[in-house]
């Protein structure tokens, strides 16, 4: 049971008539980096609102740790930090009173070390000099780290950072990165939704894809490029000759240029493909494999690009 | 696509290590705070002890003594500078308090809302029955320091300029200074309970925005339009359950001996309402999805 961090059954919000979640089944490993992907509208920021109790589910339900939600918030919560939908803090208060703030509204935080565990989050995201700044002076980038300290007050089990990379700027977003990678060394399971498919690309085991509401994929990374269709082209002065080669091996969908012949390998071992032809006296110059992106994933499964919103 | 396999990390404990929860002071420190510490509600409190200070001046240094016709506190001022503050928290009933404390509880929860700062605090995770019980008790805090800072300008103001001594209350008799001054105190009491009860009226309209002004703007409505209703004589039947209704009778305070119907009354109606209305907030905010 608990070895899932998020779980869900047939998650469903309708707001009106519109249906923004239809019945999705999120299953987040303990331990993993979950990579919750889909174009703006497509319904990723209204589930991670009913994954932390903020809005109701019309139907369906989701458990953290085994707990459901929102009836098991005030037990399950302490260990989940999140970023919802951008920053949000007192204007005319400075990073660290806010801070201080949030941790003095968490019962299970100790009062002792707030001082020293606000400085510490602060300094993790590297605002320790903009400490006492008031909020309303901060940048976006800034207002964005500050949001990533205040889900790091207290350890955690489970992150749910909705577009953590939002309004950084590239040094910004590689760090990041590397924070969301030195959390889950540490063994905090982490779900980040992300509009942006090579930021998940980088860094997630796991990935979902939401399209209009709903969960169209979901697997580990490998498992969901598998299921596109890898390609393997032969770079040569003799296409024609290397085509006929592939297509006896069993190579689909083959084509040529003026240089190359490429084909569909299917369940071929790739290093045949370069033997075969080496043997039937093909001239190889070059050789590659390509394995689908997720965008090229996400274009099979969804027919569009990724920037089309839902 | 089912569920991948869980990936095998040591140190992964679930929830099991958390600390237990704690009941302690520091949410609601927090919230007087952050209260305190708004430029506006420390503006609002110059105005509210701005007022006795304007009374007890204007009647020292204008010749004519307030008249026979002046409203009851006014005439006394000059007989005991504690009457500066009583007739301060009666002027002040009329819209400067009910505003105070409109503001302060139109803003919790609409104004967290507003900034996006709700959406935080529930993830934390602050209750949503906790986050009602701590905004309703700084709009308690925030009302009895408004009438507070009030009467005590007043009576500093009131000693200064006037002086002390044995105090004549409403009806004639004489009490001593020390009996006056707890008098002054009980209005304060008095008034502050039913502020609180306009305070819990105020939380309701909170937690219907996101907008903290349109909730100020509706508790006050709701507060004028109680005195309005309450001048018109031909809904005298609707009279007694206004939450306005008793709020001046804290002058009942000032007789001798005190006259405790009134304000029995007021304070069984303060309750009904702010019962009444932490009812609907609850209601209304337990099962509210947060957008904001």
């Amino acid at each position: 049971m608990t070895d899932l961090a998020v779980r869900s059954r047939g998650l469903t919000k309708r707001f009106g008539s519109q249906t923004v979640v239809d019945a999705i089944d999120l299953a987040v490993p303990t331990g993993a980096v979950y990579g919750f992907l889909g174009p703006n509208g497509s319904g990723k920021t209204t589930t991670i609102r009913m994954l932390l109790g903020l809005v109701v589910p019309s139907g369906g339900g989701v458990e953290l740790f085994g707990a459901a939600m929102p009836a098991g918030a005030a037990s399950v919560l302490p260990a989940v930090g999140s970023l919802v939908e951008g920053p949000a803090f007192h204007p005319y208060l400075s990073g660290r009173r806010n801070l201080l703030r949030l941790d003095a509204a968490d019962r299970t935080a100790d009062p002792r070390s707030a001082g020293t565990r606000v400085a510490a989050a602060l300094d993790r995201v590297g605002l320790l000099a903009a400490a006492d700044k008031r909020y309303r002076a901060y940048s976006l980038g800034m207002r964005q780290r500050l949001a990533i300290a205040a889900a790091l007050l207290t350890p955690k089990d489970l992150l749910v950072l909705d577009e953590p990379t939002n309004g950084l700027d590239p040094q910004g977003t590689r760090e990041v990165r590397q924070l969301v990678g030195s959390l889950a060394d540490d063994g905090t399971t982490v779900l980040v939704s992300s509009h942006l498919l090579s930021e998940v690309d980088q860094m997630c085991t796991h990935v979902g894809i939401m399209h209009v509401g709903r969960l169209v994929a979901q697997g580990s990374s490998a498992e969901l490029r598998d299921q596109g269709t890898v390609e393997a082209t032969v770079e040569t002065e003799e296409p024609a000759q290397a085509a006929r080669v592939m297509a006896e091996l069993g190579l689909t969908e083959i084509h040529t240029t003026r240089t190359a012949a490429t084909g569909v390998i299917g369940g071929i071992a790739a290093e045949k493909v370069v033997a075969a032809c080496v043997h039937a006296g093909v001239p190889v110059v070059g050789f590659r494999v390509a394995r689908p992106t997720l965008e090229d994933v996400f274009v099979s499964l969804t027919g569009e690009g990724f920037d089309v919103s839902g | 696509m089912s569920a991948a396999e869980p990936v095998s990390r040591t140190g992964v404990e679930g929830v099991a290590r958390r600390p237990r929860a704690r009941v302690s002071p520091r949410f609601l420190l927090s919230e007087l705070r952050l209260m305190v510490g708004r430029r506006r509600n420390q503006a609002g409190l110059l105005v509210l002890a701005a007022v006795p200070a304007f009374i007890a001046i204007s009647v020292k240094t204008t010749l004519s003594q307030p008249g026979a016709d002046a409203p009851d506190f006014f005439r006394s001022i000059t007989q005991n500078g504690l009457f500066v503050s009583l007739a301060a928290l009666t002027i002040e009933l009329a819209l400067f308090l009910p505003l105070a404390v409109a503001v302060v509880a139109g803003d919790s929860v609409a104004g967290e809302a507003n900034i996006g700062t709700l959406r935080y605090l529930l993830t934390v995770p602050v209750t949503r029955g906790r986050l009602l019980v701590v905004k309703f008790a700084g709009i308690v805090v925030g009302a009895f320091v408004a009438t507070f800072v009030v009467a005590t300008t007043g009576v500093v103001m009131g000693l200064v300029l006037f002086g002390g001594g044995a105090m004549t209350t409403l009806s004639g008799t004489q009490i001593s200074f020390t009996a006056g001054l707890l008098r002054v105190l009980a209005a304060v009491v008095y008034l502050s309970c039913g502020l609180a009860a306009l305070g819990a009226v105020g939380l309701f309209f909170s937690t219907l925005t996101e907008q903290p002004i349109g909730a100020m703007v509706t508790t006050v409505v709701f507060s004028t339009t109680s005195y309005i209703l309450d001048s018109i004589p031909q809904v005298s039947w609707l009279h007694p359950y206004l939450i306005t209704h008793h709020w001046l009778d804290f002058g009942d305070l000032l007789r001798d001996p005190v006259a405790w119907n009134n304000i029995v009354a007021g304070l069984g109606l303060a309750l009904g309402y702010a019962a009444v209305f932490l009812a609907a907030a609850w209601s209304r905010f337990s099962v509210k999805d947060v957008t904001s």
